[in-house]
């Protein structure tokens, strides 16, 4: 068990900087999760934690202790690969033994630790099969196995589910879920599927061309995104984006195609500035309200559970809607729809920053 | 999931096999079968009539104490031959994966022997070792070494078996390198996550992925040092001086072509077949057993 310092990390191939100085302090017993889309430099900052990857500059910490020149073995990490990286030609259980073998522990407790790992993950049955002999499911196991053993301080997690079709990578999710709880050690964890962010992890930092864009827990993440892009991509359908802009006292705020919608708490300070507004398709209902936008429906998915309706504003700019129970609405219509009260979010225009709460 | 193909028309497999049948008949089963032909026969000093006698060429060939002597240089030579381009290549193979400035350009100059005739290599290594014109072997004969090839058998013996290892080395070198870079990244990472160093890495990681390619090679490396290299020796020995690098095909040739003896080289040629068939029929029943195919 450890803490996990990252202090102003860059990364750097030739005149490409990939990551531009993340900090994150990860709390002993913690799961972080690095969210973000492909090239965001998630896997890179992960694999530096490794030391997979030379650390450019700054300062990655392990237990307190500096690791930035210590060799992978050296650091006491133990790593899971999204190809799950295990040995083609040794049985589960030298896949497990390997790095314990290597480390020198006695062949008793590898036997121990071995089959403790293996009912942990009910791999007992294939202790003695080759990777090629199992499915996908119990691969992602065996790998997960061969972290367990080792005991490490922290765990390193590189897209660990992205091979596996959706219903075991839910059931995988929360197997995940459940050993770390277990468990108790200290996991970073990567990937690109928001709904694996939002449900394992206790923080989430979101990132975004090198940079961090938001670290905090999911619900924070969801109910108070700090820019633009981590509005737009934590929630599904994303948030609403529209140009709007503040009228001439502050006190309401004029939507694209005409309507003006009443603030509950005014904004003297941005009165007539031009701002981008976000409103989550969740916070959108029917409701003629005063400053209801009326839209016309293009497009109605009944998932069941709820209904995402897609319509668009009179001037053209397009507005989702996510409502439960089933549809009340077919293409055509013309509905009148208002935000919750106070489900509004306010960006800078220009940085896509977001701006400070009414005072 | 192998589905097999269905074929409407009863004739169309067989003339699609046709060629590779045609190929293999005249290239391969006719020579074979007139060399057992000839091996039981002997031809009248012109070549007018051939007698029919049994096995008394295999008698003449097998109770010949230069024979032996030829079996037991053609074991030395193959052996070092093999293991050799063997070795050679797999270090090459492992230092050329390695992430390193103009990789591209050492993997292409590896590949040149390979693509030069066993004649034109010879020359290249005579301007080596040539103890007069030979850069190399006039070093050492400067620094005092006695090198003579053309004198010196076991001087003769290395030098053939570095030649024939040369050309073979870049033929290795481009399957080890394959089998190389077809071995994840993901699965190097975790060996050394997991505290194997580079060393142990190899050995215990590389080398066994590596198996099926290095089997793989060790037949057609010993196919190679038993047949193909008659060329490389024709150039630069004669199998001489004396016998000290004549290997079983280049006698079948010595004999068969030079002394004019169809029935005791064709004799040979069927013992060295046999000899080859049953060394690969080794090879697939105990070496296969230790490789792993993913």
């Amino acid at each position: 068990m450890a803490t996990v310092d990252i202090r102003n990390v860059r990364k750097s191939y030739g005149q490409v900087e990939a990551i531009k100085g993340i900090d994150v302090a990860v709390r002993d017993g913690e799961f972080l999760v690095l969210l973000g889309p492909s090239g965001c430099g998630k896997s890179t900052l992960l694999r530096m934690v490794a030391g997979l990857e030379s650390i450019t500059g700054g300062e990655i910490a392990i237990g307190g202790r500096v690791v930035n020149e210590l060799d992978p073995k050296d650091r006491d990490i133990a790593m899971v690969f999204q190809n799950y990286a295990l040995y083609p030609h040794m049985t589960v259980f030298d896949n497990m033994a390997y790095g314990l073998k290597i480390r020198g522990i006695p062949k008793p407790e590898i036997q121990t630790r071995v089959a403790k790992a293996a009912e942990i993950l009910e791999l007992g049955r294939f202790l003695d099969r080759r990777p090629s002999q199992l499915s996908g499911g119990q691969r992602q196991r065996v790998a997960m196995g061969r972290a367990i053993v080792r005991e490490p301080s922290a765990f390193l997690f590189d897209e660990p589910l992205s091979n596996l079709d959706a219903k075991l990578r839910t059931q995988m999710r929360v197997e995940i879920k459940r050993l770390q709880d277990r468990l108790g050690i200290t996991s970073l964890y990567v990937t690109h599927d928001q709904v694996e962010a939002m449900t394992l992890a206790d923080r989430i930092l979101v990132m975004n061309h090198g940079v961090a864009e938001q670290i905090g827990t999911p619900l924070e993440v969801y109910q108070r995104p700090e820019s633009l892009f981590v509005a737009g991509f934590i929630g599904s359908p994303p948030m609403n984006v529209l140009d709007a802009r503040f009228d001439a006292d502050g006190r309401a705020v004029a939507m694209p195609g005409g309507a003006v919608l009443p603030l509950d708490r005014p904004r003297p300070a941005d009165a007539g500035r031009a701002v981008k507004l976000g409103i989550r398709p969740e916070h959108l209902a029917l409701d003629a309200a005063p400053g209801a936008s009326s839209i016309l429906v293009e497009l109605v998915e009944a998932l069941g559970a709820d209904t995402v309706v897609y319509g668009r504003l009179p001037d053209g700019e397009s507005l989702v809607i996510r409502m439960a129970g089933l549809p009340s609405c077919r293409e055509g219509d013309r509905l009148a729809v208002a935000p919750q009260p106070g489900a509004l979010h306010f960006f800078d225009a220009t940085t896509g920053r977001r701006l400070g709460e009414a005072a | 999931m192998q589905r097999r193909v269905i074929f409407d028309n009863k004739l169309l497999p067989y003339l699609l096999l046709a060629p590779q049948v045609a190929v293999t008949l005249v290239f391969f089963i006719w020579p074979a079968a007139q060399a057992i032909w000839q091996s039981v026969h002997i031809q009248d000093a012109f070549g007018l009539r051939s007698e029919f006698v049994w096995f008394e060429n295999f008698q003449v060939v097998l109770s010949d104490p230069n024979y032996v002597g030829t079996v037991k240089t053609t074991a030395i030579f193959s052996v070092a031959v093999t293991a050799l381009s063997l070795g050679v290549a797999l270090l090459l193979a492992v230092l050329a994966d390695s992430k390193i400035k103009g990789a591209r350009a050492y993997k292409t100059l590896l590949i040149w022997p390979y693509a030069l005739a066993p004649a034109v290599a010879a020359v290249l290594w005579m301007f080596i070792f040539n103890p007069e014109i030979g850069s190399l072997g006039r070093l050492l004969n400067r620094l005092g070494y006695d090198w003579d090839y053309r004198l010196n058998g076991d001087q003769a013996l290395t030098m053939v078996v570095l030649a024939a290892s040369w050309k073979q080395v870049s033929y290795n070198f481009i399957f080890f390198l394959a089998g190389l870079q077809a071995i994840p990244r993901s699965v190097m990472e975790a060996a050394s996550i997991d505290g194997a160093g580079p060393a142990r890495r190899f050995w215990s990681i590389t080398f066994p992925l590596l198996s099926p390619t290095t089997f793989f090679l060790l037949v057609v490396d010993m196919v190679y040092a038993f047949f193909e290299t008659f060329g490389t020796i024709h150039a630069l020995t004669q199998g001489g001086p004396g016998k000290a690098t004549e290997t079983l095909i280049f006698r079948v040739y010595q004999d068969g072509v030079v002394n004019n003896d169809l029935g005791g080289s064709s004799a040979q040629s069927v013992i060295l077949m046999v000899i080859v068939i049953a060394l690969t029929a080794v090879q697939f029943r105990f070496v296969e057993r230790k490789v792993h195919y993913a």
